[in-house]
């Protein structure tokens, strides 16, 4: 097939050329028109992309064969930067997942947001077509700036699309609330980005890994710890995370596609990316661990106590996010790499079935007004199971392989991590199985209205569902351990080249094959009870009119974070401007430029007094000066 | 010949508009001036390709040592060029603003432009206070007459503090005219040798001419309610061109002219510059009033500007003069859509708007654009600027706390986020108020200057690099200047 690679542009080119034709002719294009240039946009750059990984694969493809020079973007004194592409097979496969879940995505929007005036509706797809693009730029970029702008572009398209309905006010602070926060990790990137010029003099991608070495480990240390910085704040984790759930205002495709296919999986791609960096920082190692794993298993604390659907979900990203950072961590880049894949099926599986079981119930979210849904909805109700189950980490679904490929490396390097990350894994399986039963299992308990009106979603949105389904459901075999199947780790003999250095660094910690089959067991069988008990308790659900209570509460009202942020940092950075704009500038400032400006005026208004007119004033002034005179001479005289 | 154009054609044609009677003719002849006098600038671009820099010398004073001297050079270029797209923007964008006695009102800005043109391209002491000078007076007028209520105040505020200013500089070139055997050449001020120490005074007289002209913080506070009062046109014609007179100041007169304490003094200096950018981002995010609001982050902008002046560093030169020009056409973009919003709904209390995209979406996406550029986001203009002024100042070796300057610098890019994303939702998001429920889109001349704006932001954030070639020579001579001394 000649190289594909050289035409590599071409994938994010389609959906920014998607983005124009919409943008531009949202007016004048028919609704068929702009989805089928939305979704055509992203189809054709998924058929590339298949052509790239083939090539990827195939035994001649080295390493150099991959960096595409377009042109030089920034070039002062020494330092050049280009706008380059690097095509290896970490960026082939977040092609792969980018452009094939993003293409679902856009089929599954074709019809859920028909409803929309056809002005909107192409202004819809052509911001997904930019987020698309962006996300395409920021893991193909052949350096960290080209990635930053990729960075940054998905951080405006998601500011764009959270507030895609613009005249809700609550909506438009959800959308500033992403992009602020995320700005804040984008001051850390930045930072490093900096610093890395600084000390390498570049920032193409193999000069500053090839560099790596022979940096300080004080350099390597901040470098790696401003760049999880940046992390945190795309991939949502503890403290940059309380972006993610608002961002449940958008429409539902959206949070499929922020959630899934693109945006928090930026912050993983990056580290995996410089993964020597990280493998050279033991103390960034640590506290990436950490942060992930106390951000999996908070954040699962309060899906616990969420009623609302899409919030369940938003905060199960946030927890399985977590776990991606913990396998980073813990040196894991494979199984986060994995993590990543299969949570993007089963991940944009969940939201978009919640999407169209919101469809079904006329906007409405709260899942104690839903139950026993599965009648009217049976595709929707077999897919989002098989969704349920690979998240919960459930033998022989995706999440169970890479879920447990984590949770192993943790356990090699620190027993206390595993069991931890376990616990967090029992409470997934529980609120994802207590969401599923409040949804589809037991009696309707919405109004006779919405009852009449359930109905299965159209096939635009059943397709999508049932391709990621299945992917869902086998993507795991991806993946095999060591101890089922020898050599059956298809994606870590794909990314080896990726991992080879750090590889070196690690030493070799493998479990004992027991071990791990004991550990497999015994967590199978704890999900599995923790399953069917939620299953049945939920299924039995009734609407109380009790308010929760206790630590209940607090889980409902997430721990009253976004409560500490507005009281410990928000209102006094707000107090702190309205002091600065009433009383420096106002007052001090001003009032003294004023002050020096009055003084003059209120000086000469006196000296004008003195020419009065008058001689005898004129001679008792002579006089008196005359004398002040003599006194001053004779006082200094000495 | 084509320095001698750029300025001739703008005061000819200014002069003459003083006999125009017709107010449309008026307009007409002020816009054709500006695109001949742009098209000319376009040429200059050309024609120094092969030359370097364009050159024009003429006896002038001989018996004051001052003599005709203009120069193209690459920073000249750029700013040239700010100045030659910016004015038939202005007179497009405002084309159906009317103005009492309007004659006289383009005429006294097509002064001005040359007056800009002339400070940008002098290459004597003398003259190049003589364009000071005359590009700042058309102002005074057309503040005080053609401004807001409270115009007299605000105009006499600005009057001294720039008339002050102004002085100091005089004393300043005087000083310098003396110390470089009475002449006014750039070149004799450069040839000076100081001692050590000796040329503190005379620096900090520069300095303050121009840092009240850019404004730094704390001589500031003449801008906000200078471009509150003016007329937009003017106030454009203020942030988007005048304000560069200072920053262009301190590179072409003072850093290379005084370089030893330029470097002496350059942490203190970057100090207050940064205080400046926090201060006046914190200001800006409570500020109601749509021009108070944009004139703060200019001031925050303008800091960031003035703090890479200072770490003496090619990256960071280079940033300041590319985001000199991407600056100007932000900020003018952003003047053209408050001049809008003005002009339909009679306010520019943010609080008295909202939800203007529902009525006017091919306003809100413009904006947005010219917003997120404004915000230094990639692929737009301002993020190359800024990007090469942020890495300017972290590898400064001017100064030993490059890191902290650098980390405070980036604080800027959250804060600015946050006012211009309130400003955003505020105003165009959520539900019409009372004054915008009757809204309607732009017309076609404010759509067709919005977009050449939009056009700039992202060709120039896409392919930077012909920008950055034309200063790459003029930033080596000031820098070496800089690093000779020292």
């Amino acid at each position: 097939m000649g190289n594909i690679i050289q035409l590599a542009w071409l994938v994010p080119l389609f959906p920014l050329i998607g983005f124009l034709i919409n943008g531009l002719g949202r007016r004048s294009l028919s609704k068929g028109a702009i989805s089928f240039i939305g979704s055509g946009a992203i189809l054709a750059s998924f058929i590339v992309s298949i052509m790239i990984v083939l090539q990827v694969k195939s035994p001649g493809f080295t390493a150099s064969q991959g960096v595409l020079k377009m042109f030089d973007f920034i070039s002062v004194d020494k330092l050049i930067i280009p706008f380059a592409f690097q095509i290896d097979q970490l960026s082939s496969l977040f092609l792969l997942i980018i452009t094939g879940v993003g293409f679902l995505i856009h089929v599954y929007s074709t019809s859920y947001m028909h409803d929309e005036e056809s002005e909107h509706f192409g202004r819809y797809f052509a911001y997904l077509n930019l987020f698309v693009f962006s996300m395409l730029l920021l893991v193909m970029g052949g350096n960290f700036v080209i990635m930053f702008i990729g960075w940054e572009g998905v951080g405006l398209c998601s500011y764009l699309l959270i507030g895609f309905w613009f005249k809700n006010s609550d909506y438009n602070d959800a959308a500033k609330k992403a992009f602020v926060m995320n700005r804040i990790g984008d001051f850390g990137f930045l930072l490093a980005v900096f610093w890395i010029i600084a000390k390498v003099g570049s920032v193409d991608f193999s000069t500053v890994f090839a560099a790596a070495q022979s940096l300080s480990k004080t350099d390597i240390t901040i470098i790696t710890l401003l760049l999880f910085v940046g992390a945190a704040g795309k991939s949502a984790q503890i403290p940059l995370y309380t972006w993610l759930p608002d961002a449940m205002a958008g429409p539902t495709p959206v949070s499929a596609l922020i959630h899934a296919a693109t945006m928090v999986t930026a912050g993983i791609y990056m580290i995996a990316r410089s993964n020597i960096l990280y493998s050279l920082a033991p103390i960034t190692q640590t506290v990436v661990a950490v942060t992930g794993l106390v951000t999996a298993v908070f954040a699962a604390t309060i899906a616990l106590q969420q009623n609302d659907i899409k919030k369940v979900l938003a905060y199960s990203t946030v927890s399985q996010l977590g776990y991606m950072f913990l396998g980073l961590g813990v040196g894991a880049y494979t199984g986060a790499v994995f993590h990543v894949m299969t949570h993007a099926f089963f991940k944009a599986l969940l939201f978009l079935g919640a999407g169209s079981v919101i469809h079904a119930m006329h906007s409405e979210q709260d899942i104690r007004n839903m139950g026993g849904l599965k009648k009217q909805m049976p595709v929707t109700h077999i897919t989002f199971l098989l969704g349920c189950l690979a998240i919960a980490g459930v033998p022989p679904f995706s999440g169970f392989f890479s879920k447990d490929e984590i949770l192993a490396g943790a356990f090699s390097v620190n027993p206390v991590y595993y069991y931890i990350g376990v616990a967090g894994a029992l409470m997934t399986a529980f609120y994802m199985f207590r969401l599923y039963a409040m949804t589809f299992t037991g009696t309707f308990r919405g109004t006779h209205e919405q009852e009449h009106h359930l109905h299965e979603s159209p096939v635009a949105i059943t397709f999508p569902l049932i391709v990621l389904a299945v992917l869902a459901a086998i993507a795991g075999f991806a993946g095999l351990p060591e101890v089922f199947v020898e050599n059956g780790h298809a994606l870590e003999h794909f990314l080896a080249p990726i991992f080879a250095e750090s590889a070196k660094l690690k030493h070799a910690n493998h479990l004992d094959h027991t071990t791990e089959i004991t550990l497999m067991v015994s967590v199978t069988v704890l999900i599995l009870i923790t399953i069917i008990y939620a299953w049945i308790r939920f299924s039995r659900y009734r609407k109380t009119e009790a308010d929760t209570k206790g630590l209940a509460r607090v889980l409902e009202n997430k721990w009253y974070v976004d409560e500490i942020y507005n009281a410990a940092i928000v209102r006094p950075l707000n107090a702190f401007s309205g002091l600065l704009n009433r009383v420096v500038e106002k007052v001090l400032i001003d009032g003294l430029v004023n002050g020096v400006g009055k003084s003059i005026q209120y000086g000469s208004r006196q000296l004008r007094l003195l020419q009065s007119g008058q001689v005898g004033s004129y001679i008792l002034l002579m006089v008196l000066s005359i004398l002040a005179f003599f006194a001053l001479v004779f006082f200094t005289k000495k | 010949m084509i320095p001698v154009l750029l300025l001739i054609i703008p005061l000819l044609t200014g002069l003459l508009l003083f006999a125009v009677k017709n107010e449309k003719s008026a307009k007409n002849l002020a816009l054709l001036s500006s695109i001949a006098t742009l098209t000319v600038s376009l040429l200059g671009v050309t024609y120094m390709k092969n030359a370097g820099y364009l050159d024009y010398d003429m006896e002038w004073m001989p018996a004051l040592g001052s003599r005709f001297h203009v120069r193209l050079d690459g920073m000249g270029q750029i700013l040239c060029l700010l100045t030659a797209i910016s004015f038939p923007l202005i007179f497009v964008a405002t084309y159906y603003n009317r103005y009492k006695n309007a004659a006289s009102f383009y005429a006294l800005m097509l002064l001005s432009q040359a007056g800009l043109m002339g400070v940008f391209i002098a290459v004597d002491a003398l003259l190049f206070y003589f364009f000071w000078e005359l590009a700042l007076i058309p102002v005074y007028f057309l503040c005080s007459i053609w401004g807001g209520e409270k115009r007299i105040a605000a105009t006499f505020k600005f009057f001294i503090y720039t008339f002050a200013g102004s002085l100091l500089m005089l004393l300043g070139l005087i000083y310098l005219y003396f110390k470089a055997n009475q002449s006014f050449s750039l070149e004799a001020f450069y040839a000076i040798q100081f001692k050590p120490g000796q040329d503190t005074a005379i620096f900090w007289m520069l300095f303050l001419a121009f840092a009240i002209k850019m404004p730094i913080f704390p001589f500031h506070t003449w801008q906000p309610d200078t471009y509150e009062q003016s007329p937009t046109a003017v106030t454009m014609v203020l942030s988007g061109i005048m304000v560069k007179m200072g920053v262009f100041g301190l590179l072409r007169w003072v850093v290379p002219v005084v370089p030893f304490s330029s470097w002496q003094l350059g942490d203190r200096i970057t100090i207050f510059a940064l205080i400046g950018l926090i201060y006046a981002s914190l200001v800006a995010i409570k500020q109601d009033d749509l021009k108070r609001l944009v004139a703060y982050s200019s001031i925050a902008h303008i800091g960031l500007m003035c703090a890479a002046i200072f770490a003496t560093d090619k990256s960071a030169t280079q940033g300041v003069m590319l985001q000199m020009f991407n600056h100007g056409i932000n900020i003018i973009g952003l003047w053209i859509v408050v001049d809008v919003i003005e002009q339909q709904f009679k306010t520019r209390k943010i609080s008295e708007l909202g939800g203007v995209a529902q009525k006017a979406p091919a306003l809100a996406i413009l904006l947005v654009i010219i917003a997120f550029a404004n915000i230094g986001l990639p692929l737009t203009n301002a993020f190359i600027g800024e990007f090469m002024m942020f890495n300017g100042i972290f590898t400064s070796k001017a100064t030993a706390f490059n890191v902290v300057f650098t980390i405070v610098a980036l604080v800027g890019i959250i804060l600015s986020a946050v006012y211009t994303l309130n400003m955003i939702k505020k105003v165009f998001y959520g539900n019409t108020s009372e004054l915008t429920s009757a809204g309607h889109d732009i017309s076609f001349n404010v759509k067709l200057a919005l977009s050449i704006i939009v056009v700039l932001i992202i060709v120039l954030g896409v392919f930077p690099k012909p920008m950055l070639s034309v200063t790459n020579q003029l930033s080596d001579a000031i820098l070496g200047r800089m690093y000779l001394k020292n």
